[in-house]
């Protein structure tokens, strides 16, 4: 029941803000599943490549990554003023 | 009761909102960085007199402070600085609270300051209005802004960073003039592999042999400020320091790298950048204001980058914990389950902030040095330039 009212109380702006991270979140995912997926598939054709692969894997996940926090700090920004 | 103030608070009624929980928002030490005000997120999560709030927790634990938390009732004040109306007024920061039996901060005011969720203003020695500020109407309420050069909680972690690497690399450095030609011992053995890794895997590639040894002392430094500083805010029981997660240290890093790429870049930058060679005219068109614009918007996203994922995995742990903690609240057995298993998540997420805090230290030098290297690249015909960028592009 508490937790019932907690849910009602919240602000409507603050519930899009918090679909909103869901949606970055999934973005998110999409992207840096992508990248994997590829990564690994060449890894399996060219195992010798692997290293050079990895490499560019982890910085491709950073900024994808970077892309998706930002859409986290703007819902942060409006679900908490 | 929680029917009654879920009730007002969905009518949007202020000022009953505010007049029941105003003592609540003083006590509980909400402290709010910038602009962020968590007003909103108090009066909606309080249900109880003294009700475990969570977002309160997380902000108070990522945003700054004029004092650091140690834990418990232990505060460790730090020097306020402020410029007023011509004149500096210093004094310590344990002037503007008392600890209170729950080990949380009533504040209360100084001098005709006043502390506002870690922001200062003057109000003046004759109001008696303190207690009755609007909580929505913000810090401006009353008071006039000062100029606040304190030393707060991520000014002191700046502090003792730049000290650590100082130290270290005072040590490390006087290593290889004392010892030259030797094989590496000691600290100087544990850094070597780095420093060796900022310049040949990032800075050689990205910038080219000839022209990297002019940027590599700022990549180096930049690389283990910016390490550094992260693993500081992971450092738990310490104060929680948030160094590399605060906006306006990122920016002044990001903004070194815009001046050192414009002040650097030659002829052949600026040119790609207004006049694309290569590029039919109409579209020439569409591709100048974006390139000018990201000019402007690379260095942006390089510290927004930072700071969010800094902040981000700081925000992770801090949840898990509040997690057990929220659950504790209504059943001490049901505490101590979630608990176990928020702990075991807040180790795994703990073990992902390590790779995190090198990860964005390594993003943030390899970009600044890919900029460098596109500002100061030489000219090359066309095929020979796509070939150059296969190569140096990670």
């Amino acid at each position: 029941m508490e937790f019932l009212n907690q849910l009602m109380a919240v602000e409507m702006g603050q519930g899009l803000a918090g679909i909103g991270a869901g949606i970055a979140a999934v973005g998110a995912g999409l992207g840096v599943g992508r990248i994997g997926g590829s990564a690994l598939e060449g890894m399996a054709r060219q195992p010798e490549a692997s290293g050079d692969l990895r490499a560019s894997m982890i910085v491709a996940a950073a900024l994808v990554e970077g892309v998706a926090l930002f859409a986290v700090i703007v819902c942060l920004l409006v679900a908490l003023g | 009761m929680s029917l009654s103030v879920a009730a007002f608070a969905q009518h949007g009624g202020h000022e009953t909102v505010s007049a029941a929980v105003e003592p609540q928002a003083q006590e509980t030490a909400i402290h709010a960085d910038s602009s962020v005000v968590a007003h909103a997120d108090t009066t909606a999560a309080h249900e109880e007199e003294e009700g475990f709030s969570i977002g309160t927790m997380i902000m108070h634990h990522i945003s700054d402070a004029h004092q650091i938390h140690l834990g418990g009732s232990l505060y460790i004040p730090l020097p306020v600085i402020l410029w007023h109306e011509g004149h500096l007024e210093v004094f310590s920061s344990s002037n503007f609270y008392e600890v209170n039996e729950h080990g949380e901060l009533d504040y209360k005011p100084y001098k005709g300051f006043e502390n506002h969720h870690e922001q200062i203003v003057y109000v003046g020695e004759h109001t008696e209005e303190v207690a009755g500020h609007d909580a929505h109407a913000g810090h401006e309420a009353h008071g006039v802004k000062v100029l606040d050069f304190s030393i707060t909680k991520s000014v002191f972690g700046l502090l003792l960073v730049i000290v650590i690497l100082v130290i270290m690399f005072r040590a490390i450095a006087k290593k290889y003039t004392s010892r030259p030609g030797q094989a590496p011992s000691g600290f100087q053995n544990m850094i070597e592999p780095f420093i060796l890794f900022v310049r040949d895997d990032i800075a050689v590639p990205s910038i080219g042999k000839k022209k990297a040894e002019r940027y590599t002392p700022f990549l180096l430094t930049v690389f283990f400020f910016i390490w550094m500083c992260n693993m500081l805010g992971l450092v738990p029981f310490l104060g929680g320091f948030n160094i590399t997660g605060t906006l306006s240290v990122t920016l002044v890093l990001a903004g070194i790298v815009f001046i050192i790429t414009s002040v650097s870049g030659n002829k052949h930058y600026w040119g790609h950048i207004f006049w694309p060679p290569g590029v039919p005219l109409p579209i020439k068109f569409i591709l100048v204001p974006i390139e000018f614009m990201s000019v402007f918007i690379k260095p942006a996203v390089l510290m927004i980058r930072l700071t969010a994922n800094i902040t981000a995995g700081h925000i992770i742990i801090l949840a898990f914990v509040g997690l057990a903690l929220m659950f504790g609240q209504d059943s001490a057995v049901a505490g101590y389950g979630v608990g176990v298993g928020s702990v075991l998540f807040m180790i795994f997420m703990y073990f992902i902030e390590l790779l995190v805090a090198f990860l964005q230290a390594y993003v943030f030098t390899l970009l600044a040095a890919l900029y460098f290297g596109d500002a100061t690249q030489e000219h090359h015909h066309e095929e020979h330039e796509h070939e150059h960028e296969m190569q140096s592009a990670h």
